[in-house]
Order: structure tokens, then sequence, then C-alpha cells
């Protein structure tokens, strides 16, 4: 019997490690893609395969200097990356990271909390990620970092309306916001993905912009921005920025695969397992390879794609997505009318 | 036409599969993924070697001859053919005694290569008369300092007892002629034989 | 615990908020208006209403602030930019502040509030009776106002498009 306290408290703590190793073994991982889809083997020689070099570039991480430019808002400067780290650490509690393990008659779910606009805590969540950019980017008295700050908030404020509509027609299928909800209707093929395909596809486009994910990597550009709102950081500092992106990314994949792709649901893996507790667990390590696809699927469009030019940029996110986003709306809603769910 | 790659580029309106970009999308992706299980090209560098030409033109070896004198006769030959001005030497005349150390009457006291000016022609191996110089398959190895790319005999003249093989970059019609052990310039000396003409 | 949740909630927005009128820095006084913001969000919680709560992040601070403090960036305001104050304006100003305050604090005096906490539905915030509510009882504001919103789009749209010609 563990109290419904100290069990939360294992939860959070367990969620946070996760991320953070998961965030630290995508740095390697994103190496290792880019070397494979470039014909080469990438990062090779710390331990075996290169295994241990996160841990060799998080010790150089914390080993280099820190510099804090003379002329910048010093506070400010620090909460640029406190913010970013912590806005992207928050999101993972309303994800459901499996069903409900049953330990001699007391029923655990493997979801931190499971508030009831869930889907909104997300979103409200990545709006709030913004800032960490947008104050560091202006701390730091520079101007390609000003520059980068500009495009990240700007860029974060046109996809989110896009990856809004995309929720909502999703809501208007599910009929609940709550993550939980929404990934216990998944069961067997009834994949969301297959009644949302536009929203789908909306969503993960918008996903990509709103972590600053390639093709959409326009705030820390190098080739025009030296290295966009982070330019002037440097030491751990520097590593909570590139650190909070890939948390991010986590969470995006971990969003996706359970907004869109059954969430912890397997199909047919019922017929199978009839233990609870085992389907539990092995829907969790599903769910995992999910989103290990989908970090995959990030890391493969980034090694793939061109970076979008800004009006470019603006163009998709104004004048394609939301039209699109809009009338996906209207079509859920003709179509959930015709069917008869709603009258 | 260099390639028979290249195409023609025409501006034309685009279709509206082309105007989606998805197609174009998912193709780039195939292709990046095919290249996801491509055989590597990567060569793991100290373990691996990559095999170098027959002739390839690596550091500098100035060679000794067969009992172990340094054949460099300091004749500045190779100084005048380097296109980038790489190489200085200073002569010094070979006093009584050092038969054994320098096979001519003249030898190079100093002799250095920059190595950061020279662009590994093997002009100077052609230039030379005495066959003392010659490029090897070994690398240059970067370094810290730009002084230390200035290598000096110690650096450049063959171990006595690690001669350094060089026939790979021979021609024939010299390897036959080195098969003539009379003319002068093949010659051996043995230890009796030691020319000492002070 | 509420109460003492709510304490903080309280104080903290208190100060914020006047720390939005006193810093001299434009950017610090946005970044806690952003905090009050978030203060308020929290007692929208307390009250059990999280779907305003959440939308109330979303928007105020989620977008609304970012284009404030994307503006405020933009301008760069530094302290030769800033406007000169003379002795008149500021005169005029703290006559005009101590009307309001005045105003204020008659309006609250004669207005009898009901204190008294748990008089509404405490399923009143959530989104299922929120969306009832207002899809039934407040059908008409509500279309209202998204008409006053799309014509605000509208007319943005429009002036945007004029200047183009224009340039
Ligand atoms: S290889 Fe060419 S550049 Fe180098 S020292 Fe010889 S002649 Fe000069
Ligand atoms: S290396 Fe050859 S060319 Fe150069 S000085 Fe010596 S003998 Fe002359």
């Amino acid at each position: 019997m563990v109290s419904f306290i100290t069990y939360k408290l294992i939860l959070v703590i367990i969620v946070f490690l996760v991320s953070l190793l998961i965030a630290m073994y995508s740095t390697y991982a994103e190496r290792k893609v880019a070397a494979f889809l470039q014909d080469r083997i990438g990062p090779n020689r710390a331990g075996p395969f290169g295994i241990l070099q996160p841990l060799a570039d998080g010790v150089k991480m914390f080993m280099k200097e820190e510099i804090i430019p003379d002329v910048s808002n010093k506070w400010l400067f620090i909460l640029g990356p406190c913010i970013a780290m912590l806005t992207a650490c928050m999101t993972g509690v309303v994800i459901p990271w499996g069903g409900v393990l049953t330990i001699r008659g007391h029923e655990y779910p493997m979801q931190v909390t499971d508030i009831n606009i869930g889907i909104l805590y997300l979103l409200g969540v990545v709006s709030i990620g913004v800032y960490g950019i947008m104050i560091g980017g202006w701390a730091s008295n520079n101007k390609y970092s000003l520059l980068g700050a500009l495009r990240a908030s700007s860029q974060m404020i046109s996809y989110e309306l896009a990856m809004g509509f995309a929720i909502i027609a999703l809501v208007m299928h599910t009929g609940t916001l709550s993550v939980r909800e929404i990934s216990e209707m998944q069961t067997g093929w009834h994949w969301n993905i297959i009644y949302q395909p536009l929203g789908f596809l909306i969503f993960i486009i918008c996903a990509f912009a709103e972590t600053n994910r390639a093709p959409f990597d326009l705030p820390e550009c190098e080739s025009e921005l030296i290295g966009g709102y982070h330019t002037e950081y440097s030491s751990m500092k520097l590593g909570f920025y590139l650190f909070a992106e890939y948390i991010n990314m986590f969470i995006s994949s971990a969003v996706i695969a359970t907004l869109y792709f059954g969430g912890y649901h397997v199909p047919f893996l019922g017929r199978f397992v009839h233990d609870a507790n085992a389907l539990a667990i092995l829907g969790s390590v599903f769910l995992f390879a999910k989103i290990f696809f989908f970090i995959f699927f990030f890391m493969w469009i980034r090694w793939t794609l061109p970076r979008f030019r800004y009006d470019q940029l603006m163009h998709l996110g104004w004048k394609i997505l939301i039209p699109l986003s809009l009338l996906n709306v209207a079509i859920t809603g003709i179509l959930m009318y015709l069917t008869g769910r709603i009258h | 036409m260099l390639t028979n790659r290249s195409q023609a580029v025409a501006k034309k309106e685009m279709t509206l599969a082309e105007r989606l970009y998805l197609p174009a999308i998912l193709h780039g992706l195939k292709i990046t993924v095919s290249h996801f299980f491509k055989k590597k090209v990567t060569i793991k560098y100290p373990e691996e070697k990559r095999e170098f030409s027959k002739v390839y033109r690596g550091t500098h070896v100035l060679k000794r001859d067969e009992i172990g004198a340094e054949r460099c006769t300091a004749c500045g030959l190779c100084a005048v053919a380097c296109p980038a001005e790489a190489i200085t030497m200073v002569a010094a005349e070979r006093k009584k005694g050092e038969e054994k150390l320098y096979r001519e009457e003249k030898y190079a006291s100093v002799y250095e290569i920059n190595m950061l000016r020279c662009i590994f022609c093997g002009l100077c191996e052609d230039a030379c008369p005495k066959e003392a110089i010659f490029l090897t398959d070994r690398i240059t190895p970067s370094t810290f300092k730009r002084g230390e790319n200035i290598y000096g005999k110690n650096k450049l003249v063959e171990p006595i007892d690690k001669p350094i093989d060089i026939s790979a970059r021979q021609t024939q019609a010299v390897l036959e002629f080195k098969k003539h052990k009379e003319f002068a310039h093949n010659k051996v000396y043995t230890e009796k034989q030691l020319p000492n003409k002070h | 615990m509420t109460l003492y949740l709510f304490y903080f909630l309280s104080f903290l927005a208190i100060i914020s908020a006047l720390m939005v009128v006193v810093s001299k820095n434009p950017v610090n006084s946005v970044l806690f208006l952003i905090i009050t913001f978030f203060a308020i969000a929290g007692h929208y919680v307390l009250l059990n209403a999280q779907f305003l709560a959440a939308v109330h992040i979303i928007v105020y601070a989620g977008a609304i602030m970012v284009l404030f403090l994307y503006v405020i960036m933009m301008m760069n305001f530094s302290k030769e930019s800033e406007p000169s104050k003379t002795k008149l304006s500021q005169i005029v100003a703290t006559v005009a502040g101590g009307i309001f305050l005045i105003t204020l604090i008659g309006a609250l005096h004669f207005y009898d509030v009901d204190m008294s906490p748990g008089h509404s539905d405490p399923g009143a915030g959530l989104v299922g009776a929120l969306g009832k509510v207002l899809f039934s009882k407040f059908l008409l504001p509500f279309e209202i106002s998204s008409l006053l919103f799309l014509a605000a789009m509208t007319g943005v749209v429009l002036l945007g498009k004029k200047n183009n010609d224009n340039s």
C-alpha cells in the first residue's frame, strides 16, 4: 500500500527522469540518424557505438565557461533557459503513459494527473514556452538573438492557431478534453488518425513549427542568425535550451501518439494477453515504440527537408493551414451531423 | 555537356500535386531513408587506414645509402625546383672520419622543409640528382604550433635501423639503372673502400 | 490549504500588478503582467473554473502578451527614447488617477458585494456546463461577440491590404 501522495511523487519523478533520459539520448540519436541518412556512422568513440556520447557532451557543457554578456539583463538572461526547461518538463504530467496497474487491489493509473481539460493544459504550456526563447533572446542584447526571438514568437503564435483548430476538430470527434479519455477511446483500430487524417496532418506540421524543428527552425537558423536566440549563451544555459528542444520533441511525439495513434492501445493485443497488468505494461511499451517512431520521424524530416524562408513559413501558416483547419472543423461537423452523432 | 544528369530548368505553372508538396516530401523521405540502410563510407581512421595509391605523395624522407651515409649533397636543386619555396638548407664540408655519415664531400648540415608551404608536388624528388629525397606514403600530421611544421633533419632523414622503402616510387628504368653497381652513382662502398680523397 | 493558496495568489497578483506600474523598463512591466495573469488563473482554478483558467493562460499569457512583448522588443525602448515628463503632465496624471481611485472606492462602497462563498453550483466552471450555458442561455451574446471578432478580423485584413497597395 502506497499512499496517494508518494505514488504521485514517484510517478512524477519517473516521468521527469524518463523525459531527461530520452532527451539525452535524443541528442545521440539525432547525430546517429543524421549520420546514417548521410551514409556516415556518427559518434562511435565514447563507449561501444558511442553510447556514452551524451554523458561526454553533458560533462563538456558543465565544464565550459559561463559567460554572461556585460550589457545584458542578468536576471532575465538566466530566467530564459529556466522557463524553456520548466515548460518543457511540465507537459509530461497530463499524458497517460499507460493503462491502469492493479497492485494488491489498488489501482495505479500511469498518468500523473487526469485533468478534464488536459488538451487545453498542453496548449497553454506550449504557448508559455515561447517566453523562454523571447526573454532569453531579448536579454542577450544581441541583434541576432533578438531577431531569433521575434521569429520564434511570431511563428509560435501563428501555428498555435492552426494547431488549436486541428485539436478542436479532434475534440468534436472525441467529445472530451481529457487526454486519458481520448486515448481510452482508441481501442483496436479506432485510432483517431483514421477519423481525422487532415487534422493529423495539420497537427504534425504545427508540432514541427512549435518545437522549432527543421524545416521550421528559423529562430535558430545558423546561416543567417548565427545561433538565433541562443547566440550569446554558453555552458549549461545553452545546454538547457538545447535540452528543452529535445524534451519538447519527445513530448510532441508522445502527444501525437496519444491523440492520433491510439496511445497505449495496440490492436489485437487483448487476444493474446489476458492479464490486465501485463496488458498495461505492454501497452506502455508499445506507446513508447510509437513515440520513438515519431522522434525518428522528426529527425528524418530534419535531415531531409531544407529550411523554409520566413515569408513561406508565414504563408503556409496563415494562408494554408488555418483555412485548411477551419475546413477540417466544418467537414468534421458535417460528417458528424450526417452520421447522426449530433442533431 | 559535362554530365548526363543535368536537367533543363523550365519555369512553368506547378500542377496541383506539385503545389501540395506532400508527394515531393514523401519522395525526399524515401530517398533519405534508402540511404539509412546503405553501406557507410566512413573509414575509422586510426584503426582502419585508407589504401594509398602506390605513388602517394606524403611526408618526405632523406635517404641513406647501403652503409647508412646520407645521400644528400646539399646541391640545392630541390630548393630551386620547389614551386612553394618550402626547402631551405645549409651546406657543410665533410670532415675526415665522417665518411660513414655522409656519402659525398659536401652535405647538408641543416635541411628544413616547411610542411605548411609544401604542396606535395614531388618536384624536389624529380630534381634530386642523388636520389636523396623522396616522398613517402606517410601522412604529415597536423600540429598545435606552426613551428612544429618545419621539419628538420631529425624528422626527415630516415633512421638507420629502419630504412624506408621507396622502390614503389621509382620507375622501371630507374630500377634497371640501379642494378649496374659499376656506375659511380650506384657504387656500394664497403668499409675498406670508403673514398678518402682528402 | 485553499485559503493559504488564495492569500498567496492574491498577494502575488497585487504585488506584480503594482510592479507593472512601477517598474521603469517596459519589458519588465510586461513580464510582471504575465505573472499577474498567472495568479488570476490560479484564482480561477481555486474557483473550480479550470476551463476559464486554461483559456485565460492560452489567450492572455500565451498570445496577447507575446504580441505585447513582441512590439516592445521591436521598439526597443530605452531611457533616451522615453517622452519627457513635464511638471504639468505629472500634476494632471496625479489628479486623474486620484479621481479614478475615488470613483472606484465610491462604487465599491455603495455596491453591496456578497462575499459569502459557495452560493453557486461548483460545477458551473467545468467545460461541459459552460458549453451548455453558452449555447443555450447565452447563445445570442455569444454569437454577437463572435460577429464582433469577425468584423475586427475583416477590418484588419482590409487595412493591411490597403497599406500594401499604397506602397
Ligand atoms: S614536394 Fe613540391 S612543394 Fe613540397 S618540398 Fe618538394 S618541391 Fe617543394
Ligand atoms: S636532396 Fe637532392 S637535390 Fe636536394 S640538396 Fe640534397 S642532393 Fe640536392
